[in-house]
């Protein structure tokens, strides 16, 4: 991600420090992480020390000080999908993409994640990819579902 | 601004407005004891260990009274029984954390707290912030800071600001509670193993 990308999206928020951590989501949104050049630039841009920053980059779950694949697996591991057979989808996933929870790959195509529930037991086993929900996954399904991302 | 009155120990304060128990406490030469409380500094509310018992209207809570404003009629108990008890347990949390801290060995004498109580998890730091923050309010560098939450909570200096404005600062060292070391030592460890990601810190 380039500095204009960056002051960019900091001048869509009118370089505010109240908007700081908006302009954390959109570039991790974007960017699938936040590097430390682009933590300073916002620093510098919106006069925020960096201290802060990193405080609240390490706070949230959502932002990442490492690089994430393309593609963030999220598994439900809450109850309900548990005893729907989580476990198996897990190993299902990390069998295809060779990472484990918290990892990811070194051609940074997927990042895996476990969650405690996403809401919808209903529907469980349930993995989210990219924020969309598949429910009702087994281990085939998942595996068919994973060849659709390049 | 107005004068606010109300007791403390059985004492009768005057305070103004916008005033903390704690201070007024001090104005009138009664001691609570604090950990994270620092005159230059911004009230911080982190080591809880000046908690009081404050009576409003026949109702007791226990508040933090170095944040909390004082307010006209109230009776503050800066040692009742429950507040003693309360005081105890909150050390014995923190010497969790730094078990050989003096201050808290003081604090643990007199309220007759047992480091052992809980299981040791020796990170040394209680989080009370005065170091962050004196960086931050007073010497305005910003070099160093919190990262993460909860358990994983810890302080981390900036390596590029640190190599820069540290060595001849260090004004945070003496002001920790738990160890004039700890700071000392994050600092080492930020300046010889910078983050990957970092640029190389130049020599001075
Ligand atoms: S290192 Fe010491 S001064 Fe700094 S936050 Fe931890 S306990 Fe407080
Ligand atoms: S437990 Fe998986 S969605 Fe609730
Ligand atoms: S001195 Fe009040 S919470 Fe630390």
């Amino acid at each position: 991600m380039d500095n204009d990308r960056i002051d960019q999206i900091i001048d869509k928020h009118q370089g505010e420090a109240s908007s700081l951590i908006q302009i954390l989501l959109d570039i991790q949104s974007e960017n699938h992480w936040l590097p430390k050049e682009a933590l300073e630039r916002i620093g510098e841009k919106v006069q925020v020390p960096l201290t802060r920053i990193q405080h609240i980059a390490t706070f949230y779950k959502a932002f990442s000080l490492v690089p994430k694949g393309r593609h963030e697996i999220h598994i439900c591991v809450g109850t309900a999908c548990h005893v729907r057979g989580a476990t198996r989808i897990l190993d299902t996933v990390e069998e295809a993409t060779g990472i484990n929870p918290g990892e990811t790959d070194l051609d940074l195509k997927f990042s895996l994640e476990t969650v405690n529930c996403l809401g919808c037991c209903a529907l469980g086993p349930v993995v989210e990819i990219n924020g969309k929900v598949h429910g009702k996954m087994s281990p085939g399904a998942t595996a068919e579902v994973l060849k659709n991302y390049e | 601004m107005s004068e606010i009155q109300f007791e403390i120990d059985g004492k009768e304060v005057k305070a103004t407005e916008g005033m903390t128990i704690l201070e007024a406490a001090q104005n009138v030469g009664i001691f609570i004891p604090t950990l994270c409380h620092h005159e230059k500094l911004e009230p911080f509310g982190g080591c809880r260990v000046c908690i009081v018992e404050v009576e409003v209207n026949g109702w007791t809570k226990l508040v933090v009274s170095c944040v909390y404003p004082v307010e006209e009629n109230i009776i503050v108990r800066t040692r009742s029984e429950k507040v003693d008890r309360i005081r105890k347990t909150i050390i014995e949390l923190l010497m969790a954390h730094a078990p050989d801290s003096p201050q808290l060995q003081d604090l643990a004498q007199e309220y007759g707290a047992d480091k052992d109580r809980f299981e040791k998890d020796a990170s040394f730091c209680i989080h009370c912030g005065l170091c962050v923050r004196y960086c931050a309010e007073v010497v305005k560098k910003n070099a160093i800071g919190f990262v993460d939450r909860g358990i994983n909570k810890e302080i981390s200096f900036i390596p590029e600001i640190a190599a820069k404005e540290c060595n001849d600062c260090k004004e945070c060292f003496p002001l920790c509670p738990t160890s004039y070391l700890q700071a000392a030592f994050v600092l080492t460890e930020a300046l010889a193993f910078p983050p990957p990601s970092s640029e190389p810190v130049s020599e001075e």
